[in-house]
């Protein structure tokens, strides 16, 4: 009824619609409004596709040969894999127990040194530094990703390792009271001969932190230049120092950088394989002594032991690498989540 | 009675007010000045007044850290002695995160100086870069043998894997970005995973796949295959995140046009992410270019100049390096300091060209480009012109 009346109002009448409708019943089909294809779109689509299959293949077959390969090993060895510190696959015994312990041993170290450097200067790049200056570190930074991780194990080898051992010393002999820190014979006796210090998980893991520190640096540079201007300016406007700016509004807004990008060059430094490689001397047994002499990693044993592995020997290590490929895997994940969430701002709401 | 306020801004009258001098909010006080110098004068004199006392704590570092503390100590007490706790803190906290750059970019100024300064006594000799280490022994002297064959043999190795990376890796990237859809997403998953794969287990993948399985011998084509399979990812993702930035309404209006898929991706996506796409790649292969540890179990070591990828090993610049400071001769020791020097040279170049080509936005044309396009449009008028007057003619006859 009320349609029938607005419609007159305006002067529609029923006759008008009902020939309207009719009219559009015998006008023909709906247009479709996508085009045809060309043939050059489909040969574009189609090649792009293939690209993205075989790049899925190439990936995919990695995955799957390591774990086929892998899966010799490991049906073996069975649980022990996971807590037997020897690896002599020629007698069947072998485990990832000390080198996956040495492998964090040095990244715990890495992460130690390398976090209050990338923190302090992405905050001086985003909030002290400006102009030409802010360019320059940006881009120092940046330029100290692509040096070649060969570069920085030869000065660690040469320069470092001499250079470094006395301070080593010295932290065992004042700190050796913290049983991490501690240098000792098997006995328990400490040991204060420079040849206990050397070659020892503390280098390795401060070659890794110059590695992993662009990282670091440039994922929270860019999520603490994402903190808004209001608050910023807010805080500042109320009498804010620039620090207590900083500890109330930029670091809240970055913690998911600070955790993302901490998480990615974990990744990294785990992964890490020729600078180790070259440092450190090997030894299968946990070593709780981070300066003491003696560690090692995954990857710097595959480096060791691929050249006169036997084929079950080769399997056992491939185990191990897939072994580290998980955990990197699993970290890599959680930060991209981690650094992905505090992108959409989702803490600046609650 | 109220009295109706007039209309508009009163504007007050200032000619009465005295005006202070003006304050200057930026530049740096004096005090500022003398505290951060006395400090660090106060903090160098502590740490070499108290060197050798604490018994063991010797050694550049040693007096490096000691000087560090009694610096922060001494200036955290300076600026007290003028200002609260407040700026004390502002104060102390600025200048740690400074000296975190202080110390990050001189880390890596003296990394870089450190290698080419003790490779430096192997580069002058021009051997150097043009014979092999094929009659030249541990023990010969630097003016025999070089790193010839590394060098070309990084340049095939890092060719191959550039054949390989850049047609798939960018035309993957086209895939995610132009063409998307469900599968879409799930390389873009695949390719994010594979970042994560350590460039050993890379290595020890085609090590174990083609070396063991189907060549039976080390090549330089194997250690390119480890190479791309590490770029992949790199190259994908960056390419990727190029790709993305290219403005949505620039599609649109060559859509708009009646321009197809393809054309839009040939004539507009493509030449606009252009120079993104070329940093990527050069980063990339920067990154390829430094990697050790695949091509250490994949390209086999010699000392001789071998061309051809497919068969016998071919070494590169940093297994070089890498297999020279092996020894414990102190020439071939130099000699790798010497390869790692090229090597950092190389990649060093190479980063330059990519801040030189890929510091502008997409779609920015240098002068030489914009000159270009001038001409071309310039052309496109005339051909326009021509076409219109010949028009003009035959319906003026």
């Amino acid at each position: 009824m009320k349609s029938a009346r607005t419609s007159a109002e305006s002067g529609i009448t029923e006759e008008l619609l009902v020939d309207l409708e009719s009219a559009f019943r015998t006008g023909g089909e709906r247009r479709s409004l996508r085009s045809a294809p060309s043939v050059s779109d489909v040969v574009f689509a189609s090649t792009a596709f293939v690209a993205g299959l075989i790049t899925v293949a190439i990936m995919l077959a990695v995955g799957t040969f390591l774990s086929l390969r892998a899966g010799d090993a490991i049906g073996v060895a069975g649980f022990d894999f996971l807590v037997e510190q020897r690896w002599s696959p020629e007698t069947q015994q072998f485990g990832i127990a000390a080198v996956l312990f040495g492998t964090f041993m040095i990244a715990a170290v890495a992460m130690v040194v390398s976090l209050p450097l990338s923190f302090g200067t992405a905050l001086l790049v985003t909030e002290v530094a400006r102009g030409r200056l802010q360019r320059w570190l940006i881009t120092i930074v940046d330029l100290m990703a692509a040096v070649p991780s060969v570069v920085f194990g030869l000065w660690g080898l040469f320069f470092l390792q001499a250079n470094v051992v006395p301070v080593a010393q010295w932290i065992s002999h004042y700190f050796g009271w913290i049983p991490v820190l501690a240098v000792t014979d098997e006995a328990g006796a400490p040991l204060s001969d420079a040849s206990a210090f050397t070659s020892s998980s503390f280098i390795a893991g401060i070659v890794v932190a110059l590695m992993i520190v662009p990282t670091q640096t440039s994922v929270m540079r860019e999520t603490f230049s994402q903190a808004p201007l209001g608050e910023r300016e807010a805080a500042l406007g109320l009498g804010a120092t620039r620090w207590m700016m900083i500890k109330n509004v930029v670091l809240p807004f970055g913690r998911g950088g600070i955790i993302g990008g901490s998480m990615l060059s974990l990744g990294r430094a785990l992964g890490e394989t020729i600078a180790v490689y070259m440092i450190i001397s090997p030894i299968f047994s946990i070593n709780w002594q981070v300066l003491k002499t003696g560690g090692n990693s995954v990857s710097a044993l595959i480096a060791l032991r691929y050249g006169e592995a036997s084929d079950f020997a080769l399997s056992a290590l491939m185990a191990a690498g897939l072994t580290l490929f998980l955990i990197t895997l699993a970290i890599n994940f959680t930060a991209s989540i981690v650094v992905a969430r505090s992108r959409s701002g989702a803490e600046s709401e609650a | 009675m109220l009295t109706t306020p007039t209309r508009g801004t009163a504007i007050p009258d200032l000619s009465t007010v005295e005006e202070a001098p003006k304050r200057d909010l930026r530049g740096v006080r004096a005090e500022d000045v003398f505290n951060l110098l006395g400090a660090l004068a106060a903090g160098a004199a502590t740490a070499t007044l108290l060197f050798g006392w604490i018994a063991p704590l010797t050694g550049g570092v040693g007096w490096f850290v000691v000087a560090f503390l009694s610096f922060i100590g001494v200036y955290a007490y300076l600026v007290k002695l003028g200002a609260g706790w407040q700026e004390v803190q502002d104060r102390v906290v600025t200048v740690l995160f400074v000296s975190a750059a202080v110390i990050l970019v001189s880390a890596l100024v003296f990394v870089v100086v450190y290698v080419v300064s003790r490779g430096s006594v192997a580069l002058p000799n021009p051997n150097f870069f043009t014979e092999d280490m094929k009659r030249a022994g541990p023990l010969d002297p630097l003016s025999a043998g070089g790193v010839l064959h590394a060098i070309l043999g990084t340049l095939i190795q890092i060719g191959i894997a550039l054949a390989i990376t850049i047609p798939l890796g960018i035309v993957t990237a086209l895939y995610l970005t132009e063409v998307g859809g469900r599968f879409a997403r799930f390389v873009r998953t695949i390719a994010d995973a594979m970042t994560a794969l350590p460039s050993i287990v890379a290595g020890l993948f085609v090590y174990s796949a083609v070396i063991m399985l189907i060549t039976h011998q080390r090549s330089g084509f194997a250690a390119a295959l480890a190479i791309a399979v590490m770029m992949m990812p790199i190259v994908i993702r960056t390419s990727d995140v190029v790709l993305r930035l290219v403005a949505g309404n620039l599609r649109e209006a060559a859509y708009a046009l009646g321009a197809s898929r393809w054309r839009t991706v040939w004539h507009v996506v493509l030449p606009t992410a252009r120079s993104g796409l070329v940093t990527a790649v050069i980063l990339g292969t920067a990154r390829g270019i430094g990697e050790t540890s695949p091509v250490l179990l994949t390209s086999g070591v010699t000392a001789v100049t071998n061309l051809n990828p497919f068969n016998g090993p071919m070494i590169s610049l940093p297994l070089q390096v890498f297999d020279f400071v092996r020894s414990p001769e102190p020439s071939m020791i130099v000699r790798g300091f010497g390869t790692a020097a090229v090597l950092l040279l190389l990649v060093l170049v190479l980063f330059l060209v990519a801040r030189l080509i890929g510091g502008r936005g997409p779609g920015r044309l240098s002068a030489s480009g914009m000159r270009r396009v001038e001409q071309a449009s310039k052309r496109d008028l005339a051909r326009i012109e021509r076409r219109v007057s010949t028009q003009t003619e035959r319906s003026e006859r």
